[in-house]
């Protein structure tokens, strides 16, 4: 048994889009295979260990993404740089992929700063990009099909730091123009699909659980194979939508 | 744009709308509003202006339709003659058109009571410059159409900052969000529940509101009863839940039935047993007080009157089929569907549930929210669960992910056959919970009625 130690920041502040769907599955499709997920939530003020094998970031709403933007780059930016660079995994969705990167110009010119753990850098546009997404993920050696829902008016560009998450087949991504979705930096993920994102991508999941129990052992841990049925339905019927409803 | 005369809107707007009716298109509830509205612009202040009792407006994530249901029943008991919208025609061009069509009736209608949108509220507001606005919460709900709550609560601020001061605001203090539009140019009366036996053990992880509106500072709760409601303050800036006008100071759960209620109010005390169970309904119920005595409704009315009140449309409403019991709780939303599970769970044998997952437009195309919903005590309290709708294999996972086994869960997307697979497995002496989101409940319904089994839905006032 072994057991994989995660940092929950801001559950209380960044949870908009039903983070903690994200958590249960980590946790379960861990357990299912005789090992533990240990959570570690951290709010405002607190520090972090830098030595952590997976960090998590929710989307929040505005009031409390600035309440996060400013206590990130004072109690936890340090640690997070250290545990990038050092392997940890780092999943940062919706609102937190913005603060992963160097930040967010909103309509009316006003800066909120990240901290720029993937070189991706985002401005508000003048709609919400809101749907299904279907994205094209290529990290794990045979491309891997991803579904989700994407909810923001921010517009995300990349830099030569960090590479797409994936490729979007269906939705808007990043900026509704060069077909890109989310961003990478080591095994630092910044992405804006949500639904939440692992439940209904249980490759993904085993993905980045492959990855903690590298961190967490110094080995590779082989992951047993899952009655994972009702996943792949779900998976399926999400496509599915998106063919119905044909949004694109 | 050419402003038609107001008799000849009136008549084409009633002409259309009955075509559309008569070919049983739908739409039957905007189109005629839609139509006047072209010809005439001005028509919801003409319409709304010469009711001789004004008009009451509620709006809410949670609660507009039961709660205009209890107020409609305190009106009807004071015989004033009432327009008022059906649940689900809760826009503009649905005001528009219950406005249209109670024209229409003789003796005309004295007074209005419409059940607004949160989005659409402002402008209805505007509009109908209401005698009395009643707003009783803010939850998550529907983040893909309507952007975030804090964007709400602005617009209403905004819109009470242009409502004329003769406008009553009746306003639930328990909700942070919704206490703090109060201000000083209005009259008002604070609704809450002040029964400690409420109480939950801890705020729900759907909580929303949890900072202050004024600082952004943490709240404290000394007690919360529902989502984020219940006794609050600001540590940081002394913001605080305002002293109740309406309290409900004991609140008594009858299972999964009824509530009794033990009110406070400026004109008295008021007892009364309402047959829609849950906290939600005591909030409800609560609301609907306060609203009835800001419309100078007697004291002695409102009592009975809330008590004769019947569910509204797919909210707690009981049907029986072929012998057996069916109890449709609308769950469309993380708060509301937190307490409807905590309502089953007042039932003390084991639980048969159908829970329908749709992710139409009205329902939210997004169903991230059911991983916020505190489905976890109903695993062990379970005798038997059907999941369904477009999205059941998502329904499915949230369980899956909440510890069930997978072999308890049976999964049938198409709403008929879960309907009947339910049935099937139900006890005879047992009530089946269903559980939908809201079209999945139209959806429901319209085969309760196919059956014979449920009245349709014009047939609902």
């Amino acid at each position: 048994m072994n057991t994989v130690r995660i940092c929950h920041l801001y559950p209380g502040e960044l949870n908009i889009y039903a983070d903690r769907g994200n958590i249960a599955v980590l946790r379960r499709r861990l357990e299912w295979r005789g090992h533990r997920l240990d959570v570690h939530e951290v709010g405002v003020g607190a520090r972090i260990p830098d030595d952590a094998d997976m960090y998590y970031l929710g989307g929040g709403q505005d009031r409390d993404q600035i309440v996060v933007a400013g206590d990130l780059a004072t109690t936890k930016a340090d640690a997070l740089h250290r545990a990038v660079a050092d392997g940890s995994v780092i999943l940062a969705v919706c609102g937190g992929y913005q603060l992963a990167g160097h930040g967010y110009t909103g309509v009316d010119g006003t800066r909120m700063p990240g901290i720029g753990l993937l070189d991706a850098d985002t401005t508000a546009g003048p709609t919400r990009l809101i749907g299904d997404v279907v994205i094209t993920v290529e990290v794990a050696g045979a491309p891997l099909t991803v579904v989700g829902f994407e909810n923001h008016a921010g517009r995300t560009t990349l830099g030569p730091g960090s590479v797409p998450f994936g490729t979007v087949r269906h939705g808007h991504g990043n900026n509704d123009m060069d077909g890109t979705e989310g961003a990478m930096t080591n095994r630092a993920i910044g992405t804006y699909l949500h639904g939440p994102l692992l439940p209904k991508n249980p490759q993904l999941a085993d993905l980045l659980l492959g990855w903690a129990l590298e961190h967490a052992t110094g080995a590779q841990v082989p992951l047993a194979p899952l009655d994972d049925a009702l996943e792949r339905q779900a998976h399926r019927a999400a496509i599915a939508r998106v063919r119905e409803r044909g949004s694109a | 744009m050419t402003i038609v005369p107001r008799g000849p809107s009136l008549v084409l707007a009633r002409g259309i709308g009955a075509l559309s009716r008569g070919l049983g298109r739908g739409g039957g509830t905007s189109v005629p509003g839609r139509v006047l509205l072209r010809l005439r612009p001005q028509a919801i202040q003409e319409l709304g202006g010469g009711l001789p009792r004004g008009s009451l407006v509620i709006s809410a994530t949670n609660g507009k339709t039961t709660t205009a249901r209890l107020i409609g029943s305190c009106v009807a008991a004071t015989g004033w003659r009432t327009v008022s919208n059906r649940a689900g025609a809760n826009l503009v061009f649905g005001v528009a058109t219950a406005l249209l069509d109670g024209d229409a009736t003789r003796p005309k209608p004295e007074f209005g009571l419409f059940e607004v949108d949160e989005f659409a509220l402002p402008e209805v507001v505007a509009r109908l410059a209401p005698r009395v606005v009643v707003l009783m919460n803010l939850f998550r709900d529907q983040l893909d159409r309507y952007g975030e709550l804090e964007a709400i609560a602005d617009s209403w601020a905004r819109m009470i900052a242009r409502l004329p001061t003769s406008t009553t605001l009746v306003l639930n203090a328990d909700d942070p969000a919704v206490a703090a539009l109060a201000d000083d140019a209005h009259p008002r009366l604070f609704f809450g529940i002040e029964d400690p036996t409420t109480a939950l053990d801890a705020l729900p992880h759907a909580a929303d509101s949890i900072r202050c509106r004024v600082c952004a500072h943490p709240l404290e709760y000394a007690r919360v009863t529902l989502g984020h409601m219940g006794s609050w303050r600001c540590a940081n800036c002394g913001a605080a839940r305002p002293v109740l006008d309406v309290a409900a100071r004991r609140v008594t759960l009858s299972g999964t039935t009824g509530l009794d209620l033990e009110l406070s109010t400026p004109v008295g005390d008021i007892s009364a047993h309402i047959a829609l169970p849950g906290v939600h309904n005591a909030y409800n119920a609560t609301a609907a007080t306060a609203a009835a005595i800001a419309l100078g409704i007697d004291r002695a009315t409102i009592g009975p009157a809330l008590a004769s009140a019947e569910a509204a449309f797919g909210r707690a409403e009981r049907v029986s089929v072929a012998g057996r019991e069916v109890v449709l709780l609308l769950a469309k939303n993380p708060a509301g569907a937190n307490v409807t599970v905590q309502t089953v769970l007042l039932d003390p044998a084991p639980l048969h549930l159908l829970i329908a997952l749709n992710d139409r437009t009205a329902d939210g195309k997004d169903v991230s929210w059911i991983w916020d919903v505190d489905y976890e005590p109903l695993i062990e309290r379970l005798g038997d669960l059907v999941v369904s709708g477009d999205r059941a294999y998502d329904m499915a996972l949230r369980f899956v992910y909440a510890g069930l086994d997978r072999g308890r869960i049976r999964i049938e997307p198409d709403p008929a056959r879960a309907l009947d697979a339910a049935l099937a497995h139900l006890p005879e002496d047992r009530p089946l919970y269903v559980l939908p989101t809201y079209t999945a409940m139209l959806g429901l319904r319209s085969i309760l009625v196919e059956r014979g089994v449920a009245s349709a839905y014009w047939d609902h006032g």
